[in-house]
């Protein structure tokens, strides 16, 4: 039996199991998923799209599913003791799938709905009708996949003219002890004029294979604001499969980071739609690999009204047989005159090795555009290291100061002055070789 | 007076291509030598294999640098024993500031020479008085090592390095080309500020108005991958007035 089929049948059997728990909004879309699922399967080898990373293989693996809810305990000050200086944060966790509320957290503003998506779906079920699973019900396979099991997860909603200055920092971390397949899904909604960060933080230190889907459904209203930090920091046996699905409608901002300092098998899929004019995003990426670690971005910037600006920058650093994948996509609709939209991509392969799949496209329909794009894959400037090693800067250090640089720029678009700070110093430390795995929450330690 | 550096039938080849073919040189501590030659007669080979760059493979001969085997010692142990290029082409490190940079490079020497690491007071004070000796704008110092500077800067920049690190022997790879008469004068400047009565200089040069500014006391001829006259400064205005051509002339035969 295929993997599919294995998956379509625990979802025929358990959907009782599945739906008893959960708010008929979840529950409403399964249906339509699994047909869609149904239909597509696990990506194949021969999918253009999934060429470079074997999805349907990561699906091998005998996971257990909590789909009867079993309490998970866990107790989140013995493995995080946030105290990062200077960055303020109102904290949450998901727990394999499951919310939790940080302890001793602030109050937000009034009107700011943090809390676990089940939960909230429940409670203000006519809130979330007219966004949840609208963006991701076109999405892929994996996204169908998520749909059908998806229990629980994160909503943060936003109502009009709200600001919150501090960071929300969501903590999110795998449990078990046995082989483990969880699926999490946030919904985010920002109202007009309202402003936000948010900080997830992925974790798996688990000594059984792990994997994760995770589906985020971002709604950014006119003129709303939303700084997005992804930092993952998982071990060589988790598998992350991350799909963000992003509208934005006129004069809104969305300034997104996804940072891969340490994991196992990673795919990251990011589709931004700008919808109203004026709509601004700019979207970084930034993997370092070693061993062999996997990472897989792929983007998809759609233009479908004018006037709208995009800035894309995705870096990879690759060493040892590490292999990277970048595929993203500028698409300049039709209407979509008076865009601004520049991509950039660079890698470093530091061994023979370590492998680059880089695939920037751009395709244009527009003719009243400013677009550009570049990629490239190398090695360290050798004139550089030696200019270096003549001023007596030793050939190791020198190739740290070269990385390290590259790496910075992508850090220097991160907008909170403290976050900043810290992941300088976690990519100098990954750089050194002192972060090889994940210890916890390292921006917390 | 000691010998400095010692080279003694040098040979060297890139890319199996012999390009020095048995150079003999010594400087003793104190004295400024300027080697002149035209194009292609191996003087930047010279520098680059001084400063141990890897493009270039040394086939026979010796090098002896304060008594010691040069050829022996990685790039960075010479930067540390003393030896400075200002490289005719300085290179561009995008995202690295200079300020790190040359804190790197100074603790780097500290740690090889057995000292304490510069406090942050210390370094940004040196930092202050070594820009002050080129002119170097304060504002350069805290860019990325010589991104987008103009050719001037870039050569201030590099005899700003060499304060900052006080050679013993330094050498001047072509440092006054692309300079406009303005710049020449602070580079020179800066470089005669920095003499000191033990250290040496090996200028290398195509034209006389570098040594206008910086007087050496040896001038050698380089052609061909070998010195092929040596004699005092008055070599550099007959090499002015006449050109290289008779010294190849009197080389063919």
């Amino acid at each position: 039996m295929s993997h599919e089929q294995e998956y379509i049948e625990i979802f025929g059997q358990n959907r009782a199991l599945i739906e008893k728990p959960c708010a008929a909004l979840l529950n409403a879309a399964r249906a339509g998923a699994a047909d869609r699922f149904a239909a597509m399967g696990f990506p194949g080898a021969k999918s253009e799209d999934w060429l470079h990373s074997n999805v349907a293989k990561r699906f091998a693996t005998d996971y257990g599913m909590n789909l009867g809810r079993v309490e998970v305990k866990a107790d989140m000050h013995t493995i995080f003791t946030c105290d990062v200086p200077n960055l303020k944060t109102r904290q949450a966790y998901i727990v394999n799938d499951t919310f939790k509320d940080g302890e001793n957290s602030k109050e937000l503003p009034e009107g700011v709905i943090l809390a676990g998506l089940n939960e909230a779906a429940e409670k203000f079920p006519t809130l979330l009708q007219p966004y949840y699973n609208t963006l991701a019900s076109e999405g892929d396979n994996i996204a169908q996949f998520n749909t059908m099991f998806a229990q629980d997860g994160v909503l943060l909603y936003i109502p009009r003219n709200t600001i919150i200055e501090e960071t929300i920092q969501i903590v999110a971390l795998l449990q078990a002890n046995v082989e483990m397949l969880s699926n999490r899904r946030l919904l985010i909604i920002l109202e007009e004029n309202s402003k936000a960060s948010l900080l997830i933080c992925d974790h798996s230190s688990m000594e059984k294979q792990t994997l994760s889907t995770q589906v985020m459904e971002i709604f950014l209203a006119r003129g709303a604001d939303l700084d997005l930090y992804e930092l993952e920091e998982t071990a060589h046996n988790n598998c992350r499969l991350g799909h963000v699905y992003v509208r934005q409608m006129a004069d809104s901002r969305f300034n997104h980071s996804n940072i891969t300092l340490t994991n196992g098998f990673t795919r990251n899929y990011l589709n931004v739609s700008l919808e109203g004019r004026g709509a601004e995003a700019n979207v970084n990426g930034l993997a370092i690999g070693d061993k062999s670690q996997h990472i897989d971005n792929h983007t998809l910037v759609d233009h479908k009204t004018g006037n709208c600006t995009s800035n894309e920058l995705y870096k990879y650093i690759l060493d040892e047989q590490s292999t990277g994948v970048f595929a993203g996509k500028m698409l300049i609709r039709p209407d979509a005159q008076q865009t601004v939209s520049q991509q950039t991509n660079r890698n470093l392969c530091l061994t023979s090795d370590a492998h680059m799949y880089a695939q920037p496209q751009l395709e244009i329909y527009a003719d009243d555009v400013k677009c550009s794009h570049g990629s490239t894959v190398g090695q360290l400037d050798e004139n550089a290291l030696f200019y270096m090693q003549q001023r007596g800067i030793p050939a190791d250090e020198a190739r740290h100061l070269l990385m390290y640089a590259f790496a910075g720029e992508v850090i220097d678009n991160i907008k909170i002055e403290a976050l900043r700070d810290r992941l300088h110093m976690l990519v100098e430390k990954r750089l050194r070789g002192d972060l090889n795995h994940c210890k916890g929450c390292a921006l917390c330690k | 007076m000691e010998n400095l550096l010692e080279i003694k039938n040098l040979h060297a080849t890139i890319d199996g291509k012999e390009i020095l073919k048995g150079i003999n040189l010594t400087v003793k501590a104190g004295e400024v030598h300027a080697i002149m030659g035209p194009n292609g007669s191996g003087k930047s080979t010279l520098s680059n294999v001084l400063v141990g760059h890897p493009a270039y493979t040394v086939t026979e001969g010796e090098v002896y640098y304060k008594g010691k085997n040069l050829l022996e010692l990685s790039p960075e142990d010479r930067s540390h024993e003393g030896l400075f290029l200002s490289f005719q082409y300085p290179v561009e490190i995008p995202g690295v500031s200079i300020t790190n940079f040359m804190r790197a490079a100074i603790n780097a020497k500290r740690q090889y020479l057995e000292q304490e690491p510069m406090n942050a007071t210390e370094f940004l004070k040196m930092m202050r008085e070594k820009r002050a000796l080129v002119n170097l704008d304060s504002k350069l110092a805290n860019r990325s090592v010589n991104e987008g500077f103009s050719g001037g800067e870039k050569k201030r920049n590099e005899i700003f390095q060499m304060a900052m690190l006080e050679p013993t022997l330094s050498i001047l790879d072509e440092t006054d080309s692309g300079l406009d008469i303005d710049a020449l004068r602070i580079v020179a400047e800066g470089v005669n500020k920095l003499k000191r009565e033990d250290t040496s200089s090996l200028v290398i040069t195509h034209y006389q108005r570098l040594l206008d500014y910086i007087k050496p006391d040896i001038v050698h001829v380089l052609y061909n991958g070998k010195i092929v006259k040596s004699a005092g400064p008055e070599l550099v205005m007959e090499l002015e007035e006449r050109g290289y051509d008779w010294i190849k002339n009197e080389n063919q035969q």
